[in-house]
């Protein structure tokens, strides 16, 4: 007696909860490899999950068995060259001296690591743990883009509701014609044959042929008559697919203090409130582009790997960078082309003179043109001159612009929250 | 015009469900003619992704939540993705009716030959063989299952997550030693106790002799006579902390409880892998050849199911890459065969070693074998001498003491016996695994647990098990203590938990 079942389409991924649990168990090190690939990656690079790697012996389950060590009594298979009585060497471990039985994970020594992949949504999660983000927006940056159904052409498959009726016939008419063919030509050639025959004198001849010819007419018809009016493989279907809808591009411009003063661990900082503009940005245009500019006396525009990793030493002339930025924004990036974006991420540290001219820069070139002007300043210390310039600047312009101190990531989300109402805002 | 007979079952590879209903229709119908015994089939269709829940819920339908399940699952999965490993292409339950998972991509042929394989084989192996009667309860174990999970679900909702997974990476950590290996006696009714006591007091009454009582009593020193407790050594190291742990609350009993329980249900598969996986291998092959023989599936069919047949019992020798070991399936599978032969073309050799096999009716004997055998007796058994020749067995003696390994015994006349006692001492279980007691509370004083590893063959314990020592200390809740003996009574390692300054791994001389 015997049941024989489909559970092929029964509920999948049964073992989700098992797994959460796993990565929750091993949130520690799962953070450092997302702190580790974050630190690595290019900020473009954040649409795909990430490989965490575990010392085995962090997760191992520990029971009772066997050291190396005693008398052991084994039996293997395969001999060819062994007498009774022999005696070598005993080999290096790992070699056909092993231990046959049971499951090498079982043994833990000598083990590589533990590795497996985390999803993107898992490793952004991971990522916006740190930076405190609240649960709402995280879900909104996850999510990349938006879609639209559009029209594309007919298909064979699809639901009762897209069945397209002209193409439908059409195709049941071609497919009679075609599967028909060879008959109608003999239909056609009987009925040649039947005109020719009753233009003729009336025989006995004649009449029988005629009778025969005509039977076998009728027969013909009565086949091709047969034929389904229509059939399944007629069906013809509207074909929808999903486009992203393309929205218009933007331009990031990022902007840091290289100078001796910021030291690698507030570079790291800072490449996170880049990533995390990066990503809003993402979520909102189809295309961006993005452009470093990176300053101590002097500014100079160049690639994220210089930008982030090369080390500078000198004073620091923030204006510079400024005025390079509304340079690059009026030679490559057109406002009305372009959303611009600018995030600049500095110590606070600037020459004396320079940061009245920073104010007067970005009134005047910069915030005119940019959608969005972000400053955080990454300092335990009191404030400098250029954070008051920008206090002014930003009760000037709150629509355009926002400064925030962090001193951890989870001070980085502030800045964006206002970019976040503005667009909900937009949006309602 | 098709050459096909109408005889066939199937001309093409792929299968549908009116085929896999024919085949399994045939099969039984064969299974009932060789005598094979089952509990009636659920055949079910998986996808390979279901085919990896399984595999990480230790291949139930379903199981209580924990992490250890969900790295299993990621290693699978990562393991699966890279290509590193095939699924198996079944898993068969040992309930009633017999689960068997199929896998959507085998082809029809692989279909035949794992329904032949798990529905007929392994099926009638569970319902036969005494360890499977004796351990597990076929029609209960679903239910129990799906207690199991809801009740730890309520507990995690009760008490947290972390407290309930705590527990059970305790109790996962002994769950080896948590089985009974011999039935406990029913326990007394009243009416049985009443009765015992009467009696006693009335053998006592007449041996009572009154002159006894007035010879002094030799004083001893009164705590090294100190009884100890447990009275006899307790080797189900979860039943006694279930019952006896000092501070453990009652869902905490229950958790310990319901882990024992599936280490008892999965007792019996680890003491018969070789003769399971060999019963099922033997049987698929019979099944399909008399199929063949019936002229219902053709010279094609056949090709296939002879190149799975044979990469399943294929056996790399010692010094090859892939050799993990003596592959189950080979050693069972020819064994099997080799009783079928010794039943039926016994040789002179055989009518030596085995009397009692030699010209009676196979089918007889390999059923009397499968039922009253596990891996250990049935190697002690049945390991022929022609088979040791065939896999060409030899005999390895590693004495860590010395610098050498040396070759005790090869597939001649002087080595059959050795390598027979050897091979079925591999699959001793009380060889395998360190036999570890409960051997005293010290029920009047700190309440400590001691532990007594009696040492096999000198074999040392490994050195995780200060890690389990400290789960064992997480579920007494007091000071935990095992101690290495060697068989004339010293005692060779301490181990402790906590570990206190001065007894830290004191090696005895």
């Amino acid at each position: 007696m015997s049941y024989i079942i489909d559970r092929r389409l029964n509920a999948k991924k049964k073992s989700t909860v098992n797994r959460q649990r796993f990565l929750r168990r091993y949130k520690q090190h799962i953070k450092e490899a997302v702190d580790q690939a974050i630190n690595d990656r290019s900020i473009t690079d954040l649409e795909r999950g990430g490989k965490v790697s575990i010392p085995r012996k962090d997760i191992s389950e520990p029971i009772f068995h066997h050291g190396p060590g005693g008398i052991t009594d084994r039996v293997y298979p395969g001999n060819r060259e062994f007498a009774e009585g022999d005696e070598f060497k005993r080999p290096e471990q790992g070699g056909g001296g092993g231990s046959g039985q049971g499951k090498a994970s079982n043994q833990g020594e000598g083990e590589d690591e533990f590795t497996f992949n985390i999803s993107q949504d898992e490793f952004l999660d991971f990522m916006f743990e740190d930076l405190e983000l609240p649960n709402l927006i995280r879900k909104e940056l996850k999510d990349a883009t938006s879609f639209e159904t559009r029209r594309a052409g007919f298909s064979s498959h699809g639901s009762p509701d897209k069945l397209h009726i002209v193409r439908s016939l059409k195709a049941a008419y071609a497919r009679r014609i075609a599967l028909s063919g060879n008959r109608r030509d003999d239909i056609r050639a009987l009925r040649k044959e039947i005109w020719a025959l009753e233009k003729e004198a009336v025989t006995d001849d004649t009449t029988e042929r005629l009778q025969a010819l005509r039977a076998a007419l009728l027969e013909l018809e009565k086949s091709v008559k047969k034929l389904p009016f229509i059939d399944d493989f007629d069906l013809r279907y509207q074909n929808l697919v999903r486009l992203p809808i393309p929205s218009s591009k933007a331009v990031m411009i990022c902007v840091m203090d290289v100078s001796g003063s910021m030291t690698q661990s507030i570079k790291d900082m800072a490449k996170r409130f880049f990533i995390l503009l990066y990503l809003f940005l993402q979520r909102n245009y189809k295309q961006i582009e993005l452009v470093f500019v990176r300053h101590h006396t002097l500014a100079k525009e160049v690639d994220e790997q210089e930008f982030f990793y090369s080390r500078e030493t000198g004073g620091t002339i923030v204006s510079g960078a400024l005025s390079l930025t509304a340079d690059i924004i009026k030679s490559r990036y057109s406002p009305s082309e372009w959303n611009i974006y600018v995030a600049q991420a500095s110590d606070g540290d600037n020459w004396d003179g320079d940061s009245s001219l920073c104010g007067d820069l970005l009134r005047e070139k910069l915030l005119p043109l940019v959608q969005y002007f972000a400053y955080v300043e990454i300092t335990t210390g009191p404030h400098q001159n250029l954070w008051y310039e920008y206090e002014g600047i930003k009760d000037q312009f709150s629509e355009q612009f926002a400064m925030q101190q962090i001193t951890q990531p989870g001070d980085i989300y502030p800045v964006f929250r206002k970019l976040f109402e503005k667009r909900t805002e937009v949006n309602s | 015009m098709s050459t096909s007979s109408p005889k066939l079952l199937s001309i093409s590879s792929e299968w549908n469900f009116e085929l896999l209903e024919a085949f399994d229709r045939e099969l039984a119908r064969i299974a009932k003619d060789f005598g094979l015994d089952t509990y009636p089939n659920q055949i079910e269709i998986i996808t390979s992704e279901q085919m990896m829940d399984a595999y990480s819920s230790i291949g139930m339908p379903l199981n209580y939540n924990h992490w250890s399940f969900g790295k299993q699952f990621v290693e699978t999965e990562q393991n699966y993705s890279r290509g590193r490993m095939g699924l198996a292409y079944e898993i068969v339950i040992n309930s009633d009716p017999c689960i068997a998972y199929l896998m959507e991509e085998n082809t029809l042929c692989m279909q035949a030959l794992v329904i032949a394989h798990a529905c007929y084989g392994h099926n009638s192996f569970f319902k036969g063989n005494y360890l499977f009667r004796t351990w597990t309860d076929a029609s209960a174990i679903i239910d129990y299952l799906l207690f199991a999970k809801n009740y730890i679900r309520e507990c995690e909702e009760r008490h947290g997550v972390e407290e309930v997974e705590a527990i059970l990476d305790s109790c996962h950590a002994l769950m080896n030693y948590g089985v009974n290996r011999y039935k406990r006696p029913r326990p007394l009714t009243a009416a049985e106790e009443r009765e015992r006591q009467r009696s006693r007091e009335a053998y006592m009454q007449q041996h009572l002799n009154e002159l006894w009582n007035t010879i002094p009593k030799k004083e001893g020193p009164a705590d090294a006579q100190q009884a100890r407790y447990p009275v006899e050594p307790e080797e189900n190291i979860l039943y006694f902390i279930e019952k006896n742990a000092p501070l453990l609350e009652s869902w905490q009993r229950e958790l310990i409880r319901i882990v024992r329980k599936l280490a008892q249900y999965f007792y019996p598969q680890k003491q018969t892998q070789v003769m399971n996986e060999g019963w099922a291998c033997f049987w698929h092959h019979t099944l399909l050849h008399q199929l063949y023989d019936e002229g219902r599936v053709d010279d094609g069919f056949m090709m296939e199911f002879l190149h799975s047949h044979s990469s399943v019992i294929y056996q790399p020798p010692f010094d090859h890459p892939h050799f993990s070991g003596i592959n189950p399936y080979t050693l069972g599978y020819h064994m099997m065969q080799d009783i079928r032969r010794i039943c039926e073309n016994p040789t002179d050799e055989d009518r030596e070693w085995f009397p009692q096999l030699a010209g009676s009716d196979w089918q007889a004997s390999l059923d009397y074998a499968m039922r009253n055998f596990k891996d250990e007796s049935f190697i002690q058994q049945y390991l022929s001498p022609k088979l040791i020749r065939d896999l060409k067995l030899f005999n390895i003696h590693d004495d860590a003491g010395l610098p050498v390994l040396k070759v005790k015994a090869i597939h001649n006349e002087t080595g059959y016996q050795r390598i027979r006692e050897t091979l079925a001492g591999q699959y001793n279980l009380g060889n395998r695994e360190p036999n570890i007691q409960v051997y005293n509370v010290n029920i009047r004083g700190d309440r400590s647990l001691t532990l007594r590893h009696y040492m096999h063959n000198k074999q040392p314990l490994s050195s995780s098990s200060k890690e389990v020592l400290k789960h064992l200390h997480r579920l007494w809740g007091f000071d935990v203590r095992l101690e290495s003996i060697l068989p004339d009574g010293t005692v060779t390692k301490r181990y402790e938990c906590p570990p206190s300054a001065e007894l830290l791994e004191v090696i005895c001389p």
